[in-house]
């Protein structure tokens, strides 16, 4: 029996076994069978043998016993054994194993074999399945094969460096000459060696690289042959010649040209040649073509042809085929930041590309879009984004929201088309939205405050017809709570007012509270609301005293904790209920605190009475930039609001100091550890002086004290501060807004300090002022304060 | 470079399977896995490239088999399509006309046919004629006579379901074999 023929019986045996079981029995039997043979000695079915175990390891059985069987026929003298052993090498064996070691010798004598087909044999071995110390061992004979011997070798010589350079890297030095002396080779298997081989050695060495960009004219050459040459029906694959190689110089020229003049100078010519030339009706003419609209984006390529390659990425842009419209929006998506107008001019397709069936294409026209959308189009994007939002699939969606987000927040056209955007994502896809999302959804609420009747209504709506997107509910929870008495006072401009009783409001909010649908922090909120409409509702309190008190012995600790509490307001510090519960100021978004939507009900337990310490944030810009002043109190962009207690006229029109002085000012700034009082700005006549004076341990008093020496009056003077964002500052009232002439009085303001982390204290100070019917603005940053202070 | 080249049958066996880099026995059962579900998933004529952890993944059906190949970042996709084309086409040189059970039944013939094509993860050789004649030297150097059918080497339509027509005997054989 012709010992193959036994293989292919026992491949027909294990394909007629009727269920797993059975099979299992067979491969059993049979890997017995060929263990047996393996202690035997040689008996000229080895190499059968071992092809049965590689087939019986492919269908997922354990087959390591075959390892050392491996070895052994790899030593055999003859071809057809040697030929299974590396191929059980390749399949068995591989860099962690430690058999692998032992045919090192085997692979040496074999590369120095005289038939080409043993040589090849290692060479592919070692290519496929090298250690590192093989690498290092056997560079020097793949050196050597790759500069002396036929064609045949040489090209899997180049491979095999290839595997050794990504396993050894400094072996890169050793075949770099060789590389290039391979470029000059006519056989296109060699060439296509040689081209990889030199791209692996430029992306590893920078050196190397630049050696090679001299190769940049013998490329260029070699690929126009490719382009102009006749039909050459070896390399022919549908009119292209040679796809494979072309798309490897190509891929090799974008790497000598990237960020080098004379080397993207010289291929200009061929690159705008093959755009033009290459016919893309099939799919390796679009493989050839898309490579070169990579190497244009990629290479300092001129104008002209940039615009040719983006007019092939929209030609591909309305290609039938799925996967060119695919690598197509892969390509826009790398230009869309450097190329941004020319990628727009395409967005109508890209658009269309989100309603594809298919789950690839959706995903790339999604992230696409998401790039694309800016100011102008913001409006009409967005309604395409909500419209895929809604049939999008799963995976999608959360990056979908996020991006929606994202998009909203930075070109919102209105605060009103903002909070709507935010409600229908909700509303879409609340599950798949992040966690931020309520806490940054109600910050928004605050700060529009003509919207807040809109909004409550809206919310109100969506909370009766469903309750169990937990974010949306959270958000309308509270801003029921908080904007109750305009849910009931049932007026509204924005949008048809729903009329609703007292009874209506607490009766959605109890059914949030009982629903097995809310989570533990829903529930919160809705506690909370409830309980903040204790002030905003006439008739039901009883009700919501209940309420409060039922829950009073919640099973839900955090819920429990907040029932005994507003209890307690409702019993004990029922005179402090009103001011507990008024409504929120604005919600500064960079304060620290209010990130989390967990801290809603928290910061009534937070508020503090009438007179609020704020913490004024210190912008990150260095103090020599004194460009634009209002940029400088707020680093969000959030602007600059004084507290109430402070100076009583508001700040002059921003005016731009001439830097220079004030760098002068700086620069000429002395402040000494010693005096107690500095001064700290000196301009127009105006002096500024600065006292420090500690009062506890954290704690700080500024004394302010500004004189006048011209001839007329200093008014409407003003005086805002900044410090670092862990201390906190309270700016008494100032004495006075004018300082009288010729230095007959002045005007002082007292800042108290409170720096519990110990930070080193900076404060700038902005002073306004109205000099000779001239107004001035300008501010100083003391950085140092005397030694005293701590 | 190529990370791996799988080949799967429609009811998720596998065929073939060619690693570039080093990885352990469970990792390549983990991927094997998570391509038979990915792939055959995949409804017909929906886009060929997935993306799946730092990979690209470059898929084609032909007849019965799934040609999977996991790419990396730089690799052209079209490109691949035109590699696991061509390899095709070899094997097609190679069997005359062949079906999913050629390879199941000369398995390392597939291996050799395709360690002549690609080596590293690389294209080793882009001429179609001088990977037939190594294959038919190397044939005769083993001294085992394998019978099949020369082919001209003609360059067939790239969408033509290759394995539409089976021999004679195939079919039988196929349509006799339990399906699982």
């Amino acid at each position: 029996m012709s010992p193959s023929v036994r293989l292919q019986e026992m491949i027909r045996v294990i394909r007629g076994a009727r269920t797993q079981g059975e099979e299992r029995g067979v491969i059993q039997r049979e890997c017995a069978a060929i263990r047996a043979q393996f202690r035997q000695a040689d008996n000229g079915t080895r190499s059968h043998n071992l092809a049965k175990l590689l087939y019986v390891h492919m269908l997922g059985y354990p087959a390591h016993f075959g390892q050392m069987e491996c070895v052994r026929l790899i030593a055999s003298p003859r071809y057809n054994e040697k030929r299974v052993g590396y191929l059980g090498a390749m399949m068995l064996l591989d860099e962690k194993q430690d058999a692998s070691l032992l045919i090192t010798n085997s692979i040496k004598n074999d590369l120095s074999h005289s038939s080409q087909y043993v040589q090849s044999l290692a060479l592919c071995t070692l290519a496929c399945m090298g250690s590192a110390e093989m690498c290092r061992d056997l560079a020097p004979e793949i050196d050597r094969l790759l500069r002396a011997s036929n064609s045949y070798i040489k090209k899997k010589a180049a491979l095999c460096a290839v595997h050794m350079v990504r396993k050894v890297p400094e072996l890169g030095e050793l075949f770099t000459p060789a590389a290039r002396s391979l470029l000059s080779e006519k056989n296109h298997g060699v060439l296509h060696g040689a081209v990889v081989l030199i791209t692996e050695l430029c992306e590893r060495n920078p050196d190397t690289l630049e050696q090679f960009r001299k190769a940049v004219p013998e490329l260029v050459l070699m690929m126009k042959g490719l382009v102009m040459s006749g039909y050459s029906p070896e390399h022919n694959v549908a009119g292209i010649s040679d796809p494979f190689l072309q798309v490897r110089i190509l891929r090799l020229l974008r790497i000598l040209g990237r960020n080098n003049d004379t080397a993207s100078d010289a291929m200009n010519d061929l690159l705008a040649q093959v755009a033009t030339n290459t016919d893309s009706s099939k799919t390796a003419g679009s493989a050839v073509l898309y490579e070169t609209v990579l190497t244009v984006m990629d290479i300092k390529s001129e104008s002209g042809l940039r615009v040719l390659a983006v007019n092939i990425l929209g030609r591909f842009l309305l290609n039938n085929d799925r996967n060119i419209r695919y690598i197509s929006m892969t390509s826009l998506q790398k230009i869309v930041q450097t190329d941004h107008n020319a990628v727009q001019r395409h967005r109508g397709t890209i658009v269309d590309c989100l309603k594809d069936q298919d789950a690839s294409v959706k995903r790339r026209a999604l992230e696409l879009s998401l790039a694309l959308v800016s100011a102008v189009n913001i409006r009409s994007l967005m309604k395409e984004l909500l419209l895929f939002l809604s049939s999008c699939p799963p995976e999608l969606r959360a990056h979908t929201t996020s991006g929606i987000f994202n998009a909203a927040e930075r070109y919102a056209p209105s605060q009103r088309w903002h909070i709507d955007t935010i409600l229908h994502v909700l509303t879409t896809a609340g599950g798949d939205v992040r966690d931020e999302t309520v806490p940054n959804l109600i910050q928004l609420i605050t700060t529009a405050t003509e919207l807040h009747c809109y909004t409550v209504h809206k919310l109100y709506r969506a909370l009766i017809t469903d309750i169990s997107v937990q974010s949306l509910v959270q958000v309308a929870c509270w801003c029921i709570g908080e904007y109750g008495d305009l849910l009931l006072r049932g007026e509204c401009e924005e949008t048809e007012p729903v009329q609703v009783t007292e009874d209506d409001v607490l009766d959605a909010l109890e059914t949030v509270l009982q629903s097995h649908m809310s989570s533990p922090a829903t529930r919160g909120f809705a506690l909370t609301a409830t309980m903040k409409l204790s002030t905003r509702i006439t008739h039901n309190v009883d009700r919501i005293r209940s309420i409060v008190s039922i829950y009073g012995s919640c099973i839900d600790v955090e819920l429990q904790q907040r029932a005994v509490e507003y209890n307690a307001l409702f019993k004990k510090y029922d005179h402090m209920r009103a001011a507990v519960l008024e409504r929120m100021p604005v919600i500064d978004k960079s304060s620290p605190g209010h990130t989390n939507g967990e801290s809603a009900g928290g910061t009534i337990k937070e508020l503090e009475p009438a007179k609020l310490t704020q913490e004024i944030v210190l912008p990150q810009e260095p103090s020599n930039q004194v460009c634009d002043l209002l940029d400088l109190l707020g680093d969000s962009g959030e602007p600059f609001q004084p507290s109430p207690s402070l100076s009583s006229t508001a700040p002059g029109p921003a005016s731009s100091t001439a830097g220079g002085d004030l760098l002068d000012l700086l620069g000429g700034l002395d402040v000494t550890p010693a005096p107690p009082s500095v001064t700290v700005y000196e301009k127009n006549g105006v002096t500024l002086k600065l006292q420090t004076d500690r009062q506890t341990d954290t704690g700080m008093t500024v004394t302010l004290t500004a004189t006048n020496s011209t001839d007329g009056d200093i008014t409407g003077l003003t005086l805002q501060a900044a410090v670092p964002k862990s201390v906190q500052l309270q700016m008494k009232a100032p004495s006075g807004d004018v300082i009288p002439a010729h230095g007959l009085g002045q005007v002082t303001q007292t800042v108290l300090l409170n720096n519990p982390n110990k930070v080193s204290l900076k404060i700038r100070v902005r002073v306004c002022y109205t000099s000779q019917s001239s107004v001035c603005q300008d501010t100083v940053q003391i950085d140092s304060f005397p030694s005293t202070a701590w | 470079m190529m990370h791996f080249l799988l080949l799967l049958s429609r009811q998720g066996k596998l065929r073939l399977q060619k690693w570039f880099t080093p990885v352990t026995e469970r990792e390549k059962k983990k991927v094997i896995r998570e391509m038979t579900l990915m792939v055959l998933a995949c409804p017909p004529r929906s886009c060929n490239f997935l993306l799946w952890r730092d990979l690209k993944i470059v898929y084609k059906r032909y007849a019965s088999l799934y040609f999977c190949c996991g790419l990396g970042d730089q690799d052209n996709e079209l490109l691949t399509l035109e590699v696991l084309q061509r390899y095709v086409e070899l094997l097609d040189q190679y069997f005359g006309n062949v079906c999913e059970l050629d390879i199941i039944f000369n398995f390392e013939k597939a291996y050799f046919i395709l360690d002549e094509f690609l080596v590293g993860g690389e294209i080793l050789e882009t001429s179609k004629t001088v990977v037939g004649i190594a294959m038919e030297e190397a044939e005769t150097l083993q001294e085992v006579t394998h019978t099949h059918s020369h082919l001209s080497v003609t360059h067939l339509p790239k969408y033509l379901n290759m394995f539409l027509l089976f021999s004679q005997q195939t079919m039988e054989e196929y349509m006799s074999k339990p399906t699982y």
